[in-house]
C-alpha cells in the first residue's frame, strides 16, 4: 500500500478508481494461472507418472511401481548410450560455437562500413526454424547432389564422405555450430563493445602488447557474456531435439539419437511407454538443473573476483 | 592544443608536398589501421557469403526444375521454374497424351495451370500444405496477441507495484521457460486429449501463448522499467486513474517495446516444432512438423521442399532486419540490453 501515498494527492474519485490491490491481482493473476495450468500442474502430473507403469495407448490405468522405471532406465545402456549422444554433441557444438562467435566477435567488433549490415546477415541463421533447416541440410550433405561435398572438393563420389551416414552426429554438430555461433557472437559483441576505450589507452601508456592486452583486458571483460551465451547453449543443446528429428530423425540406427528424440520415439513410436518416458524426463529436467547450476555458481564467482 | 599548433607549424615551414608521416591528431587514421578496416570488411563479407550459402543454395533450389535440383554434380546456373511453388500449393494428376492435348486448346486458363501444362499435369486443387501454412498463421498470430496481452499486464504490475516475493515470482515464470517441452510434453499431451483441446487450434493457441508468456513478461518488463515512472506520476496528480494512467501514458510509451516482443513471439510459434510435432495430427498440423513429414514421401522432391522451406524462412529474415536493434535483447530474455 505504498503507492496509496502517491494516489492520495489526486482528486477524490474513490467510485470509479480501483484499488491498486486489485488491479495488481487483475493483472497478474492470468499469467500465473496460466503458467500453472500448463507448467506446474504438468509437472506434477508427470512426476506421479513416472512412480507408475503407464501406456496412453492402452487402457489400463497408471499402476504404482515406485522407483522402477528409474532402475530400468538407468541399467538400460541404450538410455546411457542416448546419453553419451547428447554429452557429445553439447561438448562438440558448444566448444566450436564459443571458439567460432567469439572470432566472429573480434572481427566485428570496431564499427566500419556495413558493419551492421554485415552483422544483422550473418545473424540470420539463428533465426530460422530449426526442423526446416536441418531437413534442408540433408539436401546439402547428399554425397550425389548436395553442395557441401562440392565445396570442399570432394568432387570424386567414391571416396568422398557420406555424412549422414559415416559422420552423422559430427554432421549435426556442423549445422549446429552454423546456426548458433552467432548467437554466442551476439552476446560477445556486446561484452566487447562494453569495454571502455581508456582501459586500452591505460595499457598501451604501459607498453603491453596487443597479446597481452587481449588475454589481461579482452577476455576477462567479455568472460561473464561469453559464460552466459555457452550456458544457454548448453542448455539449448542438452534439449536438443528439433534439428537432429529434421536433419537424421535420430537415425542412421541410434548414431545422433539424442535423449530427447529417445524419449519422442518411446512415447509417440513403438509401445507408448508413458510411464517410462516421464521418468526419463525428470532424468532430463534434473541433469539440466545440475548443470545450469556449476554454470551460475561459476558466473558468480567470476563476478565476485 | 600546443603540439597541434606545432603541428601546424610544422606543416607551414616544410610546404604541403612534404608526406604526413606521424601526427598527432588523434583523426588522423593511420595507413595501418585503415587497411586493418579493409581486411576486416572483406573477412567480415566472406563470412556472411559463406554463412549465407545454404539460405542462398535453398532459394535457388525452390526456382529449379526437378531435374536440375537433383543433378549430380549441383548446378549453379540453371534455367528458372516455378515447379517448385506450383508442387508445393497444389495437387496435380499427370495427363494422357490424348487429354493433354484437349487441354492445351483451352484458352481459359489460369497462369499457374498453363505452368502445370508444360509439364504435362493438371491441377487439381489446393494441396495439404496450404492449410497448413494457414494454420500456422492462424496459431502463431492468435497465440502471440494472447502473449503480449497478458504480458503485458503482467509485466507492468510487475514493474510498478512492490509485490511481496516479487522476485520470486519473476524466477519462477522465467524458470518455467527453461523447462524442456519434452517434460511437459507428456502430461500436456494427457490432459489435452482427456478434455478433447488435441490437434485443435484452440488448443495450440494456449500452449504457444503459454509457452511464451514468460518471455514476454519477462522482455515487456524491461521495456516498461525504461518508462520513466514520473510520467503516470504526474498523471495520477493530475486526477487520472491508475488504469486511466495505464492507457494514455503507458501504452503509448510501450509500443516499440510491445512490437519487438510480439515479433519474437511470432517468430517462436511460427518456428516451433516439438509441440506442433506431438499434440496435432491433422486438423490444426502447422508447417514445421510437415515439411519434413509430407513432402519426403513418394521420391523426395527437393525443389518442393525447397519452395516451401524458403517461403517459410523468408518472412523470419524480413523481420530478423527489422529486429535488429533488439535480437541481444530478445534471444536472452531482456537480460542484456545493449
Amino acid at each position: 500500500m505504498n503507492q496509496s501515498i502517491r494516489i492520495a494527492s489526486a482528486p477524490p474519485r474513490a467510485r470509479r478508481q480501483i484499488s491498486d490491490g486489485i488491479i495488481q491481482r487483475l493483472f497478474i493473476m492470468p499469467t500465473l494461472v496460466l503458467l500453472i495450468l500448463w507448467n506446474i500442474f504438468p509437472l506434477f502430473y508427470s512426476l506421479f507418472l513416472s512412480f507408475t507403469q503407464y501406456s496412453h495407448s492402452g487402457k489400463a490405468a497408471p499402476l504404482w511401481i515406485g522407483t522402477g522405471n528409474f532402475d530400468a532406465l538407468l541399467s538400460d545402456p541404450k538410455i546411457w548410450a542416448a546419453f553419451a549422444v547428447t554429452g557429445k554433441y553439447a561438448l562438440l557444438s558448444v566448444l566450436f560455437q564459443a571458439l567460432i562467435g567469439f572470432g566472429l566477435a573480434l572481427l566485428l567488433r570496431a564499427k566500419f562500413k556495413a558493419s551492421g549490415l554485415l552483422t544483422t546477415l550473418i545473424l540470420i541463421p539463428m533465426m530460422l526454424s530449426p526442423v526446416i533447416v536441418g531437413m534442408f541440410w540433408r539436401l546439402i550433405f547428399n554425397p550425389l547432389m548436395g553442395i557441401f561435398n562440392y565445396l570442399l572438393g570432394f568432387r570424386n563420389l567414391a571416396t568422398a564422405p557420406i555424412w549422414l551416414k559415416d559422420y552423422a552426429l559430427i554432421s549435426v554438430v556442423i549445422v549446429d555450430v552454423w546456426m548458433w555461433s552467432p548467437f554466442v557472437m551476439l552476446l560477445c559483441l556486446s561484452g566487447l563493445r562494453a569495454i571502455p576505450d581508456y582501459i586500452y589507452e591505460a595499457a598501451a601508456i604501459d607498453r603491453a602488447s596487443p597479446w597481452r592486452q587481449f588475454w589481461r583486458i579482452t577476455l576477462p571483460q567479455v568472460a561473464p557474456l561469453l559464460l552466459l551465451a555457452v550456458l544457454f547453449r548448453t542448455i539449448e543443446a542438452l534439449k536438443a531435439f528439433d534439428l537432429v528429428m529434421g536433419l537424421t530423425g535420430g537415425g542412421p540406427g541410434n548414431a545422433t539419437e539424442t535423449v530427447s528424440v529417445a524419449l519422442y520415439r518411446m512415447v509417440f513410436q513403438g509401445q507408448a511407454r508413458t510411464g517410462t518416458a516421464s521418468a526419463l524426463a525428470y532424468i532430463v529436467l534434473i541433469v539440466i538443473i545440475g548443470v545450469s547450476n556449476v554454470y551460475i555458481w561459476y558466473l558468480n564467482k567470476m563476478k565476485e573476483a | 592544443m600546443a603540439s597541434v599548433t606545432g603541428a601546424k607549424r610544422a606543416f607551414a615551414e616544410t610546404g604541403p608536398r612534404s608526406p604526413v608521416v606521424e601526427s598527432v591528431r588523434v583523426d588522423q587514421v593511420t595507413t595501418a589501421a585503415r587497411t586493418g578496416v579493409t581486411v576486416r570488411l572483406i573477412v567480415a563479407i566472406v563470412v556472411a557469403c559463406v554463412m549465407l550459402i545454404p539460405v542462398i543454395w535453398m532459394a535457388m533450389t525452390s526456382i529449379k526444375a526437378r531435374p536440375d535440383a537433383t543433378a549430380s554434380p549441383p548446378k549453379v546456373i540453371f534455367t528458372p521454374s516455378l515447379d517448385g511453388f506450383i508442387g508445393l500449393f497444389t495437387n496435380r494428376m499427370q495427363l494422357s497424351a490424348g487429354a493433354l492435348a484437349t487441354q492445351q486448346q483451352r484458352t481459359d486458363l489460369s497462369f499457374w495451370e498453363k505452368q502445370a501444362l508444360v509439364r504435362g499435369m493438371r491441377i487439381l486443387g489446393p494441396s495439404k500444405f496450404v492449410g497448413q501454412l494457414r494454420n500456422s498463421l492462424i496459431i502463431a498470430v492468435m497465440s502471440t496477441l494472447l502473449a503480449v496481452t497478458l504480458g503485458l499486464l503482467a509485466a507492468y504490475a510487475f514493474s510498478r507495484y512492490d509485490i511481496p516475493g516479487k522476485g520470486d515470482w519473476l524466477f519462477f515464470i522465467l524458470s518455467t521457460r527453461m523447462l524442456p517441452p519434452v517434460v511437459v510434453t507428456i502430461p500436456i499431451f494427457l490432459m489435452y486429449r482427456a478434455v478433447g483441446l488435441y490437434d485443435t487450434h484452440i488448443g495450440m493457441v494456449l500452449l504457444y501463448a503459454v509457452f511464451n508468456l514468460s518471455f514476454s513478461v519477462w522482455l515487456l518488463k524491461g521495456f516498461i522499467d525504461e518508462i520513466p515512472i514520473e510520467y503516470e506520476e504526474a498523471a495520477l496528480v493530475d486526477g487520472y486513474s491508475r488504469l486511466q494512467a495505464f492507457r494514455k501514458i503507458v501504452l503509448p510509451q510501450s509500443v516499440t517495446g510491445l512490437a519487438a516482443t510480439a515479433v519474437f513471439c511470432l517468430i517462436f510459434a511460427w518456428n516451433e516444432y516439438a509441440f506442433a510435432l506431438m499434440m496435432t495430427s491433422e486438423k490444426a498440423r502447422t508447417a514445421p512438423p510437415a515439411i519434413p513429414a509430407t513432402l519426403g514421401v513418394g521420391g523426395i522432391e527437393w525443389h518442393v521442399i525447397a519452395a516451401g522451406s524458403l517461403l517459410f524462412l523468408i518472412p523470419v529474415v524480413i523481420v530478423t532486419f527489422a529486429l535488429r536493434r533488439y535480437l541481444l535483447r530478445g534471444v536472452t530474455f531482456g537480460a542484456i540490453r545493449r
